[in-house]
């Protein structure tokens, strides 16, 4: 167990290792030259050669592309991802005040997302081909089809400028989360009650749920002690899976619904130039996806012991 | 009066090429103490028969006719009823003990779930029965053996674990369906040997199409065929005085009676060759055994057979 969860904690911080190359290597491979960037940030589009040279060599830029990668995973460790190209305010800090707002949007969604999910999708499978699972499933494929962005104006449409009830944009009380939460929660329950629905079918068809009929077990502990935690098992690793997609819808969702998060500001970052910002960007939502997927590691081992006494793969 | 009498039970499953007719017109009794082999080719419908007492099959599945144990019709007790009955008076060793077994759980807690829902006992009391039902099945240190997942224990300790589950309510009636398939001839051998400790004070529907075994365990025999029973006789008596072809060419079958197969296919359960079930396939076949059904004759002493060569 404890080698399996070294081994998982090893493997994220490869893939995170990884990430920095390929975030560092796409600042610098961009077409552009980074010191006139950085100098265009610092003073402005008129410029003269000798500014340009002068951020090159104070910024390090002169040095070998390995040097370079060296001292800024270096900065990166000890919490420096620069500073920001348009306000000069250092990007550590601008992420962080902007992280509580994505986190609390992302997890309300995740949690609305799974209130209906797991039980429709337990229901349709134990009722199959009954008018709930037909629904349902009728409904799952409407919000796999729909688009964020659209599903997202529809609701400002209706409950913001129709109904009036709920703010079309902006951040502040329970009432703005509302529309973001269900337009990214919605897209990602659509998927997950197909999956529970599917994933618990198979495990009700497998031999060991007729043994714990043959018991006499009733129904209900038949499906809750038997059944449940076979069927989480592929169902887990989707959320996970869906944890990065719901970082990609969070930058869309955020920009419809003006919300101020993370998604936002990498928006905002790419449409400025603002190179740094952007690195740290993406760093933080690799990190995030990452460290969902260890914990879904850690929750097959919990649920699978097949898994948990794994000694080699 | 028999601990369980089954009379014209017939279990028709519907699927999406027709109706399985799976078990047709089968009437059958099982005394006290009594182990009853029922014997048959793969997908003759005798696993069918084994899960139709306890009703485990799918809702849509037809099952109809009379199954009486201990006085009541299994058929006609509602869900509730029903789950009173298994495992606690009829349990059910079902194949396969890889699959039948979850395999996210503990081997001790599987075992235990039954004692606690049919007894009442607290889960500590519980879990030491497991303990002790472990142990009769000579599974070696069981209790930490308890503490393990299935997939931590070999094909044979499986089958025990399997065993020491369907005893685990002290049921009057087991059926066992295939307990020895898979298994190496070693191994068989010595489930076969606690198979019949286990059974000394119990009845046993015997579910199998190793004669070998069979012969070991059983006190009478029940021959099926294409959802039929073709033959019944005390279990000394099929193996001397084989009446059915169909039986004959089973024991012929055998590895140590000359392994002769028997020509042909087994038939389809959805649409049945008319007349006699075995006339495509039977050497003495006449002109009748295609056109009318043979009923079950008496030939003395028990002794029952469906065909036509002793009317």
């Amino acid at each position: 167990m404890l080698k399996y969860l070294l081994r998982r904690f090893l493997l994220v911080f490869v893939v995170v290792l990884g990430v920095t190359v390929v975030t560092f290597s796409v600042m610098h491979f961009t077409p552009g030259d980074p010191a006139e960037m950085i100098a265009i940030g610092r003073y402005g589009e008129d410029l003269t050669q000798k500014e340009i040279e002068w951020v090159r060599t104070t910024e390090g830029l002169d040095a070998p592309i390995y040097v370079q990668y060296g001292i800024w995973l270096n900065h990166l460790l000890h919490g420096d991802l620069g500073n920001s190209l348009i306000t000069g305010d250092p990007v550590l800090s601008e992420i962080l005040t902007r992280v509580p707002a994505t986190m609390e949007l992302a997890i309300l969604s995740m949690i609305l997302s799974l209130l209906i999910a797991i039980p429709i999708g337990i229901i349709a499978a134990i009722k199959q081909y009954s008018i709930i699972d037909n629904f349902s499933m009728i409904g799952a494929l409407v919000g796999v089809s729909m688009p964020n962005f659209w599903l997202g104006l529809l609701l400002i449409l209706f409950f913001s400028v129709y109904l009036g009830w709920l703010p079309v944009c902006g951040y502040g009380g329970f009432e703005h989360i509302i529309l973001p939460a269900i337009t990214l929660g919605t897209g990602m329950a659509a998927i997950t009650t197909r999956l529970t629905r599917s994933s618990m079918l198979e495990v009700l068809s497998q031999d060991y749920i007729r043994t714990a009929r043959a018991k006499g077990l009733s129904e209900k502990l038949v499906i809750s002690r038997h059944a449940l935690k076979n069927a989480f098992i592929p169902v887990i690793t989707v959320i996970g899976l869906q944890f990065g997609y719901l970082l990609e819808g969070v930058v869309i969702v955020e920009t419809i619904f003006a919300w101020p998060g993370v998604g936002r500001l990498l928006v905002d970052s790419i449409f400025a130039r603002d190179f740094f910002m952007i690195q740290g960007c993406v760093l933080f939502i690799v990190i995030i996806f990452a460290f969902t997927n260890l914990l879904v590691d850690i929750s097959y081992a919990y649920l699978d012991p097949r898994i948990r006494y794994q000694r080699r793969d | 009066m028999s601990l369980l009498q089954i009379t014209n039970l017939r279990t028709w499953i519907p699927t999406r090429d027709g109706i399985v007719k799976a078990v047709n017109a089968v009437d059958l009794e099982i005394e006290d103490n009594e182990k009853l082999g029922l014997i048959g080719e793969t997908g003759c419908g005798k696993s069918i028969l084994g899960m139709s007492i306890t009703r485990l099959l799918q809702p849509s599945t037809k099952i109809a006719g009379e199954i009486v144990y201990k006085g009541k019709d299994l058929l006609r007790l509602n869900e509730e009823e029903m789950r009173k009955i298994r495992g606690k008076e009829i349990a059910m060793i079902l194949q396969n003990p890889t699959t039948s077994l979850n395999p996210v759980l503990k081997v001790g807690d599987q075992i235990a779930e039954a004692i606690r829902l049919h007894q009442g006992l607290d889960k500590r009391t519980a879990r030491k029965e497991a303990i002790e039902m472990l142990e009769s099945v000579k599974i070696p240190l069981p209790e930490k053996r308890a503490n393990e997942y299935p997939h931590e224990f070999s094909g044979g300790m499986k089958e025990r674990v399997m065993i020491a589950m369907g005893l685990a309510c002290d049921p009057s009636l087991i059926i066992a369906d295939e307990p020895t398939k898979g298994l190496d001839i070693t191994i068989k051998m010595q489930i076969v040997k606690l198979m019949k400790e286990v059974t000394k004070q119990r009845s046993m529907l015997f579910i199998t199409h190793d004669l070998g075994v069979a012969a070991k365990i059983c006190d009478n025999i029940a021959v099926m065929y294409a959802g039929e029973l073709v033959e019944y006789a005390k279990t000394d008596e099929i193996f001397k005085k084989p009446m059915h072809p169909y039986t004959q060419g089973f024991l012929n079958s055998l590895p140590n009676m000359g392994l002769k197969p028997i020509r042909g296919l087994s038939p389809s359960l959805i649409d049945p060759p008319s007349g006699c079930r075995f006339h495509p396939r039977c050497d003495y076949a006449e002109e009748r055994c295609k056109n009318r059904h043979p009923e079950m004759l008496i030939i003395g002493n028990g002794h029952y057979v469906r065909c036509f060569l002793y009317d």
